[in-house]
């Protein structure tokens, strides 16, 4: 029995009113937490999905079971999820006439905050002498891109990529002879079933696509993992796209790969396709592959005081 | 589940098959990249590892004021970087297990067959669940490599893995491997 005492009338200490440059590191150390030690409630959907689907008792479903008492001990004990916790990637939307140069500042100075606190591993490496500062930033680190949109709002968008499903992330150029892929949708899905298959368990499956057909080889890589940031379920309105989806989907479940490739039902959760166009002689498709600790998160944030608004996800 | 308790022996690893779901508990070394690049140059193991089990894992630990460690994440990394080494550390100092992600090679599993060792694959991204089940840092040993980098002397109560290559020449990842680009080329 729960015992009934009065409710202590406790002062709500009156919390100090920010500088908006303090506020902004506040509420961009809370996203960083947020995202690393919670996972967003439409992949928690998916996972526990994935997790209903295996079959009892065997190592596919062992694992899933490991994945999700994961997920809720990193969210009562705020801490992360993975210990690989990732490249640090930033978009921010923001309204015209925003300065970009400062808010780069409060980034960074929230992602050295956030690895003090251990939301963030000492995860960035000069690739050049193999030195580790400590701090995670340092040349190209953390990602981050800025778009301008009509709105009037401040919307900053996270997402943390480990290494091991960022190795196995894939480009291909149609046509590919040894898979039989043309230069065509159907070379497209050919060669996304390959990615997968290749693949195996080394992503942390079971996985998500992010996929983009066509474009440049940077900015088609780059499109392929903004696709993560869609919602699961969010189908493409191109209806051939959205058709491509569904099918991948479904395909690479009956591969039999699995969680972590043990084998089992679900080897990938979701595919999200988009298109880029190209050049005549040059037909690029790229494949993101996010391991099912799916960490992304993004906050509307106030322009004027920074003060954090409400979560996108 | 079957569980596999310390002291660990040849025998009892021998007795594992792929598919098994194990509970360790007991003791495990942390070795990664760096040891087993050290144990390749012919230095000696700063510990006993005959009839150990090496652990792939670059763990997060953190030291408190009394100089007492804990350890607050501990997945697994991939193991397949320790290829060109795993079979000598196994050969030659008389591991019986390995634990990691992702599975390994053909010189891996050769050497589990001829020497008596199994790879235990623990799942990826689970760092806390799997830090929960470290009950005790009891050392550490070339700390001077990085804190991700060294020996840490762990005690566990029931470690969740899987085994995915036995003693016996059998390997889950290869296994899955073949089945797959079967089922696949149905779609191509
Ligand atoms: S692929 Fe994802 S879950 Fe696996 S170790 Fe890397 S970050 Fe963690």
């Amino acid at each position: 029995m729960v015992k009934k005492t009065k409710k202590k009338v406790v002062k709500k200490p009156v919390k100090k009113k920010l500088s908006p440059d303090l506020q902004a590191v506040e509420t961009l150390v809370e996203l960083i937490r947020v995202t690393s030690t919670i996972i967003p409630n439409d992949v928690d959907r998916a996972i526990r999905k994935a997790q209903g689907e295996e079959v009892e008792n065997t190592t596919a479903s062992y694992a899933m079971n490991i994945m999700c008492d994961n997920i809720e001990l990193a969210k009562n004990k705020s801490q992360p999820l993975c210990q690989d916790t990732g490249t640090v990637i930033f978009y921010i939307y923001h309204p015209p006439g925003f300065h970009q140069t400062p808010f780069i500042k409060l980034i960074h100075k929230a992602v050295i905050a956030s690895t003090k606190k251990g939301y963030l591993r000492q995860n960035s490496v000069n690739s050049l002498t193999g030195e580790n500062e400590g701090t995670n930033v340092g040349a190209g680190h953390p990602s981050i891109h800025f778009v301008e949109h009509a709105s009037k709002t401040l919307e900053v968008k996270l997402m943390l990529k480990g290494g091991g499903c960022e190795n196995v992330s894939a480009q291909y150029t149609l046509p590919d002879t040894t898979l039989s892929a043309g230069r065509d949708l159907d070379g497209a899905r050919k060669v996304i079933l390959d990615a997968v298959m290749k693949a195996q368990g080394k992503g942390c499956g079971p996985g998500v696509l992010g996929v983009c057909i066509g474009g440049d080889r940077a900015d088609s890589s780059a499109h392929a993992k903004k696709q993560l940031f869609r919602k699961m379920g969010e189908r493409s309105k191109i209806k051939e796209l959205a058709a491509m989806e569904k099918e991948i989907v479904e395909t690479c479940n009956k591969l039999g790969i699995g969680p972590m490739g043990f084998g089992g039902k679900t080897t990938i959760m979701e595919c999200l396709i988009d298109h880029r166009n190209r050049v005549p002689a040059s037909f690029i498709v790229s494949i993101s592959y996010m391991c099912w600790a799916f960490r992304r998160q993004g906050a509307v944030i106030d322009t004027k005081t920074f003060a954090l608004k409400k979560w996108l996800y | 589940m079957i569980e596999l308790n310390y002291p660990f022996s040849k025998e009892a690893v021998r007795r594992l098959k792929v598919g098994d779901m194990v509970l360790i508990t007991g003791k495990l070394f942390t070795g990664r990249d760096a040891v087993h690049k050290y144990l390749h140059e012919g230095n000696k193991s700063p510990v006993d590892l005959k009839n150990q089990i090496i652990y792939h894992c670059g763990p997060v630990v953190m030291k408190d004021k009394k100089g007492h460690y804990t350890v607050t994440a501990a997945g697994p990394t991939t193991s397949i970087r320790e290829e060109p080494y795993q079979w000598e550390v196994i050969r030659d100092h008389g591991i019986v297990g390995v634990i990691g992600k992702g599975g390994m090679g053909q010189k891996t599993l050769d050497a589990c067959k001829e020497y008596g060792c199994v790879y235990f694959h623990a799942v990826g991204g689970a760092a806390q669940v799997l830090a929960e089940r470290i009950t005790n840092v009891n050392g550490v040993y070339l700390e001077e490599l990085g804190s991700p980098e060294a020996i840490w002397d762990l005690s566990v109560d029931k470690f969740p893995v899987v085994v995915t290559m036995d003693s016996h020449g059998n390997s889950l990842h290869k296994d899955v491997e073949a089945q797959s680009k079967e089922n696949l080329k149905a779609y191509l």
